[in-house]
């Protein structure tokens, strides 16, 4: 059984389709990378899911249970850190775990292995009211609040938003250790290049799902050549590429633009352009399956 | 993305800036009780340069970024921005600037058209400069009938477009942004940034902070903040060479490394 399977669930806010149909499961012990910009739906899907909002079609259930008819017991289960920092700022660290332990039945002890790891980082500021940690430190607290249940599916809503890479890049190790104590967790983030670090990913955008599958298999899966292109100034090369009709995409990628092309056969780079073929990235599928979708205006 | 160094050009201007750099700091220093915040930093930016400000999480960029932007007087250090001392001419500096940041550029129940003409208010434009302007930002923008959509029924993608637009449509000399393109989608974040390119090409001067290294490639220089320090200032292409890594991202985790201040 998985730990989470959702089904056809739709969501709208008045006239905004917030979530259109969507389908797929999270499997036991996997992290599942929900991966989009702001507005994809992505926090109202992890609502619908830790019980907080009713969807207006689709059924959804958490290890089995049903997310609107059985609602208190996935309360018991899950551990959720919502996008927007939500711990008691004028409590201590200390005084938010015992409360969110205590909320729950539970004791710090009694769990203390489970957040051992990410604790012993804050250990130090333990006393601090937590409205005056830094947000890495916030990050993590906020992570042990949600363990500290030992829930067996944790819900994740863009843990590393505005997180440095150094900071991003250790937090993903923390959920590699938490997989591997049987917990399964749905993350989601709009930095492209967490992708990679998924069992699973769904690319979602405006409501919808634009890919399911393993990362590697959704860039297996990218139909067409990319050349990584390099000009003395890449912005004129951008502007001129892009006026060529056999060039069908071309967007910056760091120090090089990633080109796709119409014609294969006819087309030829300009002189003194350094020309390389490329593997495809997230950020090079994600574009792909968006090429030719409006920006979704709400009115 | 990185441009030929030649639009870069030092060039001393009517508002009495002798040195023709645009931001000019030597040994700016912050201190908040014994805690150092930013510890001595040295820089200069040229007009039209997109420069990168990089650094962890409580690298002190913010504090920095707040003395640069006449928010908040250094401990010690001198400083100049647009021409203008970072002690005695704030107000000077706040409206030769532009600012924006992920968080909050834009009031969200006005239009487009209502935020350009509040914030050009703000900024003492007269009401023919605001038309002009106006109709001159939402060609750029290449927007429709979305431009008298109240800014909070926008999509992210537009929203951080608009929000850039209005940053600098009093035609600041410098804009400083925070973080500009945190949670926009790929095409977006790239568009987003062709607008700083044309931007810069129009002479202003660009101050970024980002957590994508991919877009660190796009500045003409980065610098790199740890612990309050700036530790390595180049273009993206030096710093590569100089740390003997293959992207910005290897160059960020090598210079991150040597942090020792934990950040309660």
């Amino acid at each position: 059984m998985p730990s989470v399977t959702i089904n056809n669930i739709s969501k709208a806010y008045s006239s905004i389709r917030a979530l259109d149909h969507i389908s797929f499961d999270v499997g036991k012990r996997e992290i599942f990378g929900l991966i989009g910009p702001d507005g994809a739906g992505k926090t109202t899907l992890f609502r619908i899911l830790t019980t907080l909002l009713l969807p207006d079609d689709g059924t959804a259930s958490v290890e089995g249970l049903d997310t609107v008819k059985q609602y208190r017991e996935i309360r018991n289960i899950v551990g959720y850190m919502p996008g927007r920092f939500s711990l008691y700022q004028d409590l201590t660290v200390e005084e938010n775990l015992n409360f969110f332990a205590n909320v729950f039945n539970t004791s710090m002890q009694e769990n203390y292995d489970l957040i051992k790891d990410i604790y012993i980082q804050i250990e130090p500021f333990k006393k601090r009211k937590t409205g005056r940690l830094s947000g890495g430190m916030k990050q993590k607290l906020a992570l042990c609040c949600a363990l500290i249940h030992k829930p067996s599916v944790l819900f994740l809503d863009e843990p590393t938003t505005g997180v440095d890479p150094v900071s991003r890049k250790e937090f993903w190790e923390m959920l590699k250790r938490l997989k591997q104590q049987n917990i399964s967790i749905l993350v989601s983030t709009p930095y492209m290049d967490e992708a990679m670090l998924c069992d699973k990913i769904a690319l979602i955008q405006s409501g919808k799902i634009l890919s399911i599958d393993t990362p590697e298999n959704i860039i297996a899966g990218y139909p067409q050549k990319i050349y990584a292109v390099k000009g003395e100034n890449n912005y004129r090369l951008l502007e001129y590429l892009r006026k060529n009709p056999d060039v069908q995409s071309c967007y910056i990628f760091g120090e090089y633009l990633h080109v796709t092309l119409n014609n294969e056969f006819d087309f030829r780079f300009p002189d003194k352009v350094e020309v390389n073929p490329t593997k495809a990235s997230i950020e090079d599928c994600f574009i792909r399956l968006m090429d030719h979708r409006p920006e979704r205006v709400s009115d | 993305m990185k441009s030929s160094d030649n639009h870069i050009t030092s060039s001393s201007d009517s508002t009495g800036n002798p040195s023709g750099f645009m931001i000019e700091t030597g040994n700016l220093t912050k201190k908040f009780g014994d805690f150092t915040a930013v510890d001595h930093i040295s820089f200069q930016v040229s007009k039209g340069e997109i420069f990168g400000f990089l650094g962890a999480n409580g690298a002190g960029k913010t504090t920095a970024m707040r003395m640069l932007c006449g928010l908040l007087s250094p401990t010690s250090g001198k400083g100049r921005v647009a021409g203008f001392d970072i002690y005695k001419e704030q107000d000077n500096i706040k409206r030769n600037i532009g600012y924006m940041s992920q968080r909050f550029s834009l009031y969200e129940d006005l239009t487009v058209k209502e935020n350009m003409r509040l914030f050009g208010g703000i900024y003492g434009m007269d009401n023919k400069d605001i038309k002009t302007k106006t109709a001159d930002s939402l060609q750029e923008l290449g927007l429709g009938s979305e431009q008298n959509l109240l800014v909070k029924y926008l999509p992210s993608g537009i929203k951080q477009k608009v929000a850039f637009a209005v940053s600098v449509f009093h035609s600041p000399k410098i804009v400083f942004l925070d973080e500009p393109t945190g949670g926009v989608d790929p095409i977006a974040r790239r568009k987003f940034w062709e607008m700083i390119y044309r931007a810069s090409e129009q002479g202003i001067t660009i101050f970024v902070t980002t957590h994508y290294m991919d877009e660190a490639e796009y500045c003409n220089r980065v610098s790199m903040m740890v612990d309050g320090r700036i530790d390595a200032l180049d273009s993206p292409v030096n710093l590569r060479t100089q740390f003997n890594a293959r992207n910005m991202d290897e160059v960020f985790r090598s210079l991150a490394r040597k942090a020792k201040r934990i950040f309660p």
